[in-house]
């Protein structure tokens, strides 16, 4: 039986009184938001906090998802399953919710958060790599008030962020949605994390890339933004050789770690077929296509 | 610390410590053991309940936050000596062979079809996704939950105090 070693227990009524708490426990104190990733480590003992400050009560502030003014705002107690169904979502920042169908089961996003994904940052979570193909940038608030930092420079190492130990993540912010998205993902079983994953995000100008972002999970020590290969693209017109020069690209800027998920050759080679697959279904998106899926992309 | 949480329609009270895990909580605080306990991973749902209504795996959710909430186990949605129409398509269907996996599989498709009450094949299949069979390969259970449905699944049955 796994059980968890001994902790006390706090629940915060207020995004105030959750700083509060974190500043009185110190950094042995962690935030409890769904639990599902810091849980199953405590469980393993892989993660011994002394305190949880428990946020679930902040649903009331922190659990949303909507546009406001051209921006898509996401709160960090929002569920899982509240981004897959979500209808803005799904019409015009594709890739999210092509992402949650890849995490975990419908259980498990039940309960999962969005903050939590950002604020665990395992190399292999999906929601960074799609959030950072948007563009994205989270809302951190502690005792000197609210920062924002980028999601692409959010995880400094495996599991470690630029989240100061008295801050809480807020919200993620998407400034402007793309034309067309879409997002990949090759795993060993139905709901397991990703042996390689990537989300592109397009902006078109008539018939050529304005713009192209690329977020890829599972292929670093970190979410990882795919530069070089954004570069392969923009300006350009979309065909098949193009897509294939900037998979090449994409290849070479990441650097997987070997392990039960596959080794690093057989991850890069995931991804020059991940990038040419999400790069065809983005541009087809932002041309006005809506055609299902095929099956492995689902 | 102490909690209160509201199972299957009654007011349950305890004194747990808080890393005690719902699932235990529910087996051996209140003797409710039709609520299974499988892998200990979080990934074969023998363990699902419902918090606040949609179903969760309680070996990866504290005792202490269910406090104030709502939990109903397999036994909530199952009248006394009778079958539940769920229950009923389970036996017609062939859609369990040990048993170890129904409690769970019985909680995920209560909630899918208090949703959606006549759900297709597919929305099926990614319902269960995250409860595990060994045994039975799953297309029984399908043939079970679809039973249900064509002959107007129950939902959450009334528990007598
Ligand atoms: C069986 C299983 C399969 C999974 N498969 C996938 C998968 O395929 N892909 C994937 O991406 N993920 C997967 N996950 C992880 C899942 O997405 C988690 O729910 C999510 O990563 C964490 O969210 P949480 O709310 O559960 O976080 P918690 O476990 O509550 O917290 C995780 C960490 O974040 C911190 N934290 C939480 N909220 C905040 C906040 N607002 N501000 C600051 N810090 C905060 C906590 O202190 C903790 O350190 C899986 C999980 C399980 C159990
Ligand atoms: S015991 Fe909870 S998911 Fe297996
Ligand atoms: S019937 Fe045996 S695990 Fe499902």
């Amino acid at each position: 039986m796994q059980v968890p070693a001994q902790f006390d227990y706090e629940v915060a009524t207020s995004v105030e009184e959750a700083i509060e708490l974190l500043q009185r426990h110190g950094p042995e104190a962690r935030l409890l938001a769904g639990g599902h990733s810091l849980i199953p480590m405590m469980k393993l003992r892989l993660a011994f906090p002394e305190v949880l400050i428990d946020i679930h009560e902040l649903d009331g502030d922190l659990r949303f998802v909507r546009e406001d003014d051209g921006t898509l705002r996401v709160g960090a107690l929002a569920r899982h399953k509240d981004l897959l169904e979500s209808p803005v979502v799904r019409e015009r920042y594709t890739l999210l919710a092509d992402a949650e169908k890849f995490i975990a089961d419908p259980l498990v996003r039940n309960m999962g958060t969005v903050g939590g994904s950002f604020a665990h940052a395992d190399p292999s979570e999906d929601l960074p790599a799609a959030f950072v193909a948007l563009g994205a940038e989270v809302v951190v608030r502690g005792p000197n008030g609210e920062r924002t930092i980028a999601v692409e420079d959010l995880a400094t190492g495996p599991f470690e962020t630029a989240i100061e130990p008295d801050e809480i993540l807020t919200e993620a912010r998407v400034p402007r949605a793309p034309h067309g998205s879409s997002y990949f993902k090759v795993e060993r079983r139905a709901g397991d994390y990703a042996s390689a994953a990537l989300g592109v995000a397009l902006w078109m100008n008539e018939e050529e890339i304005e713009d192209a972002r690329i977020g890829m999970c599972g292929v670093g020590s970190t979410t990882l933004r795919a530069r070089e290969a954004e570069e392969v693209l923009r300006g350009q017109k979309p065909d098949e050789e193009l897509y294939k020069r900037a998979a090449e690209r994409a290849a070479q800027e990441c650097d997987p770690p070997d392990d039960a998920r596959g080794t690093p050759e057989y991850k890069r080679d995931l991804v020059r077929v991940l990038v040419v697959r999400a790069m065809e279904q983005a541009v087809s998106r932002a041309r006005g296509g809506t055609e299902d899926r095929t099956a492995d992309g689902r | 610390m102490r909690i209160q949480v509201n199972v299957n329609g009654e007011m349950r009270e305890a004194d747990v410590e808080p890393r005690l895990l719902l699932v235990h909580f529910i087996r051996d605080t209140l003797g409710l053991t039709g609520t299974h306990w499988g892998c200990d991973t979080s990934n074969c749902g023998a363990c699902t309940v419902h918090l606040d209504g949609e179903p969760v795996k309680s070996c990866t959710v504290l005792a202490v936050r269910a406090n104030g909430h709502e939990v109903t186990t397999i036994e909530g949605v199952t009248p006394g000596a009778d079958l539940s129409l769920l229950q009923q398509g389970f036996r017609e269907e062939h859609g369990l062979q040990c048993g170890f996996c129904t409690p769970g599989m019985i909680m995920t498709a209560t909630a899918l079809l208090e949703r959606t009450p006549r759900p297709t094949e597919d929305e099926i299949r990614e319902a269960i996704s995250g409860n595990l069979c060994r045994c039975t390969g799953y297309q029984y259970i399908i043939k079970s939950i679809e039973w249900a449905a064509k002959h107007g699944a129950p939902t959450r049955v009334e528990v007598m105090p």
